[in-house]
């Protein structure tokens, strides 16, 4: 009897730590779940950020042009015949092409219909046409085919003609009729846009471009260097080989790794109440900015610089040492020589950074709408986050489309940049 | 003269002094047979750097200067005409001539005033420019010449470029604590102006926010207020929301890396996770503005909720993504520097490895991770682009995150972007804002270091 129950409460038992193990097993089991869904959580939003920059960035490439019969009507262009440069710039372009698209549609007679046909071209193919007639005074008085970008909304409507759903504004309809009866003729196509690439800020998002903000990003990153670079090495050769250790130094440490953690808008505050108001140096252009974001990468290229100086081996510095070196000439021939493939990782990572950053710039009047491409530091400029931030906000729907293809161009820069920091790291770093 | 010609006519004379110094030295030696005390490149550097560095110094100088400079000079050439204008056009030509010099170019049509004092301004201001430049260049010359007449054999040259180059290192570094410096005297001196204006009690504690001021003083809110309440309630908010999207998956996905991955795996997730640390903020913005507020706003029609597009739901869940790689990775490592003898007792003690990660490595990982997530916090509020695009404008005393509120950072944006006048409480309030931000997250900062560190010790 008591054996039994001695059995039986074994058997009881072992069942219940059975039970408890499947429990904990299952325990085990969702709890790596959890963390392999955390994973997957974190690529998805990651997979899904790109791929939607991707996809809404496609229309941005693409750019639909119109063929339009335009006679260079000596009359209008030069009347007096003498080709004079001033004059022909200012001739009247805008009526050449619109009474191009009067012949090319002659049943267009209202002059409501009118201005909806001219709305096809884009406001700024006057320009291009000017620039055309200047370069070569032959096409004067010839009848020529020429290529003007369509209207972003002619754009919009062609991109997606072969749908029904097509339509949404009340004047949509006649617009694709016109538009259909061009693609049959074959005088509309859609080829890569080059404007995109060659040309600055617009207000219509046909003609607008990314060539400023890429020129302006490329000064404003220039100066952070030269600013930075230098400075930074400088400070972490002195904190790394020559600093006693005394309460001085152990202060700039660490006030470095506080400014490496302080918000980037504060040292946009910094830029405008000393670099604008104090020194009275120009908004907007690339020197302040370049300034304000050295003094912003600063703390990450010394913290870099110093690892990098750090795991250079103290052997290699006695060695030279006991050759009789001078300490100074320990750090400049031995140590930076084999910290430098580190230190310019570093520094790489520190200008990507740079790069994307946004809010010190707003602080400094970098969000000036500016047309020309800059050609020096003190020029008003845009950078390439500034100009996604100014289109993000603007309400053409073309420019949504360009947002994404800005975007697209920033991170290929920003993966170019780590790509490069990651090569030199693979190539040169050594390990010892 | 332009400053760029005097600095390449500057370099070249301090590549010529390098060159001059070296031979001298050679020729020193050789003329009085005594070995040189420091090699000759050594006294060719000396002479270069007494010739540069004075006048490069000065040159810096003029160019961050200049702009004050040009107003004197404006001054000057404006006070020509003092005599002969009456006073309401004698501001009006120096308004016109500002404009004129700005733009760099021939006004076409401007009275003969503005060109009288453009042509005797730019005259001013060629021969300033000249004398300035000859100026800095005589200085280099004096320089190499005065070093060039101190080398000798036994001129301790290496020492004293030794020397130089320290200082130079040590300036370097101290270019740090001026920023804070900087950045601590310009947000305190422009906030004293504001609360000389608003008293800090009102800042601090007012409830109502709305910088707008009238422009007239006897309108309707001409003062404006001040309670900056509802955007710290905003801020937190949305801090709260990043924090509960970040932290658990930032946290489990470092357990999962840290415990269960194998090393490919790590080595392929861990880039990936790091790229969305890299991702500039803008890009969140935009993605937080055009795509995730207008699904939480449909969502939230589908099952009968008003959810605002500007909603702190939408910019919190956003940013908290852009938080994610800042929590796991700082977790990851500390998770990873857990010794393994604490895992291998709680595995021989029979616990699975979820209860050994439970119960052993994460509380002994658990400083650390708090003072990850506080650095990860201060990064949240401190974060700018996201909420500017994304979260709303109006300052909202409001808990529900489905509705807009305002945040620090936006506010400093809105207040200081365009054009401004620097005495006015509405411009000055942002400097107060900057300067609640700076404390607060140096304060975090500080702490999570602190925290950081103090873990750290305790396996070393």
């Amino acid at each position: 009897m008591t054996e039994l129950t001695m059995a039986q409460r074994r058997r009881d038992s072992i069942d219940r730590a059975e039970k408890r193990l499947k429990r904990r097993r299952r325990a085990e089991a969702r709890f790596r779940l959890y963390g392999l869904l955390a994973v997957a959580t974190a690529l998805g939003f990651l997979a899904v950020l790109i791929s939607m920059i991707v996809v809404n960035s496609i229309p941005a490439f693409t750019q639909t042009v119109i063929g339009l019969e335009v006679d260079f009507d000596p009359e209008t262009i030069d009347p007096n015949g003498n080709a004079d440069p001033s004059v022909l710039a200012r001739a009247d372009y805008g009526g050449l092409i619109k009474a191009a698209l009067r012949e090319t549609f002659p049943e267009v007679t209202g002059r409501k219909e009118k201005r909806l046909l001219y709305s096809l071209v884009t406001n700024g193919a006057q320009y291009d046409l000017a620039k055309k007639v200047t370069a070569d005074t032959a096409l004067i008085g010839t009848r020529q085919k020429v290529w003007v970008a369509a209207s972003d909304r002619a754009d919009q409507l062609y991109s997606r003609i072969d749908r029904d759903d097509v339509a949404t504004r009340g004047d949509d309809e006649t617009l694709l009729g016109w538009l259909r009866e061009l693609q049959r003729k074959g005088d509309i196509v859609s080829r890569f846009n080059t404007t995109f690439f060659t040309s600055g800020d617009s207000r219509e998002p046909e003609q607008a471009g990314i060539l400023g903000a890429i020129v302006g990003s490329g000064l404003t990153l220039l100066v952070t260097f030269l600013c930075s670079f230098p400075l930074g090495v400088l400070a972490a050769l002195y904190l790394e080989e020559f600093a006693p250790k005394s309460r001085w130094t152990n202060l700039i440490e660490v006030n470095i790794n506080n400014l490496a953690a302080v918000p980037s808008i504060i040292f946009g505050l910094l830029g405008l109440a000393v670099f604008l108001n104090f020194f009275g140096m120009p908004r907007s252009a690339p020197l302040v900015g370049g300034l304000v974001l050295s003094l912003m990468t600063l703390p990450t290229i010394i913290i870099a610089a110093r690892a990098a100086l750090k795991a250079v081996p103290p052997s290699i510095r006695e060695a030279a040492l006991a050759l009789g070196a001078s300490p100074l000439q320990v750090a400049v021939h031995h140590t930076l020589p084999l910290a430098a493939p580190g230190i310019l990782t570093g520094t790489i990572i520190g200008m990507a950074g740079a790069l994307g950053e946004t809010a010190p710039l707003l602080m400094i009047g970098m969000v000036a709408f500016i047309v020309d491409i800059p050609a020096a530091v003190t020029d008003p400029a845009a950078v390439l986050p500034v100009q996604i931030y100014l289109w993000a906000d603007s309400p053409e729907r073309g420019f949504a489309a360009k947002t994404n293809a800005a975007i697209l161009v920033l991170l290929g820069f920003l993966i170019l940049m780590n790509l490069l920091a990651v090569l030199l790291r693979r190539r040169f770093e050594r390990r010892w | 003269m332009h400053p760029g010609l005097v600095l390449a006519v500057l370099l070249i004379l301090t590549l010529a002094g390098y060159s001059l110094g070296r031979r001298r030295a050679e020729e020193s030696a050789r003329k009085s047979d005594r070995r040189l005390l420091a090699r000759a490149p050594y006294h060719g550097l000396y002479v270069a750097l007494w010739c540069g560095i004075p006048a490069v110094v000065l040159l810096l100088l003029w160019t961050a200067c200049q702009s004050q400079i040009a107003d004197w000079l404006m001054a000057a050439a404006v006070e020509g005409q003092a005599s002969t204008l009456p006073e309401g056009q004698l501001s009006q030509l120096r308004q016109e001539l500002g404009l004129a010099i700005l733009s760099g170019q021939e006004p076409a049509d401007v009275g003969p005033e503005v060109a009288a004092a453009l042509t005797s301004y730019r005259s001013f201001a060629g021969l300033t420019n000249a004398a300035l430049g000859v100026f800095i260049l005589c200085l280099g010359i004096a320089g190499l010449v005065y070093a060039r007449r101190h080398i000798d054999p036994g001129l301790r040259a290496r020492d004293l470029v030794e020397r130089f180059a320290f200082w130079l290192m040590f300036g370097a570094s101290v270019v740090a604590i001026l920023t804070t410096i900087g950045i601590v005297l310009s947000l305190l001196f422009e906030s004293l102006r504001f609360f000389a204006k608003v008293p800090l009690t009102d800042f601090l504690l007012g409830i109502h926010w709305s910088p707008q001021t009238a422009l007239r003083a006897d309108q309707v809110g001409a003062s404006g207020s001040f309670g900056a309440i509802p955007l710290f309630v905003g801020t937190g908010l949305i801090t709260l929301i990043a924090m509960l999207t970040a932290v658990p998956i930032g946290l489990f996905s470092a357990i999962y890396l840290s415990e269960y991955a194998g090393p490919k795996m790590r080595g392929w997730v861990k880039p990936a996770l790091e790229i969305l640390a890299g991702v500039p903020t803008v890009v969140y913005g935009f993605f937080a503005a055009l795509t995730v507020a207008p699904l939480l706003r449909g969502w939230g029609e589908a099952v009968g909720l008003d959810v605002a597009s500007e909603s702190a739901l939408a910019a919190g869940l956003v940013m908290g993504l852009m938080i994610i790689p800042f929590v796991s990775s700082l977790s990851d490592d500390v998770m990873t520097s857990v010794p393994q003898s604490l895992r291998d007792g709680a595995y021989a003690l029979g616990a699975t490895k979820a209860e050994t990660i439970g119960q052993v490595v994460f509380p002994a990982a658990l400083p650390g991770i708090v003072g990850a997530v506080l650095l990860a916090v201060s990064r949240a509020i401190g974060e700018t682009m996201i909420v500017v695009m994304a979260a709303g404008l109006a300052a909202n005393l409001t808990a529900n995150p489905l509705e807009a509120v305002t945040t620090v950072t936006v506010q400093i944006v809105t207040l200081l972007v365009g054009d401004q006048e620097f005495d006015s409480a509405k411009t000055l309030s942002a400097f107060a804002l900057g300067l609640t931000l700076f404390v607060i997250t140096l304060g975090l900062n500080f702490v999570a270091l602190h925290v950081v560190q103090k873990y750290r010790e305790k396996y070393d």
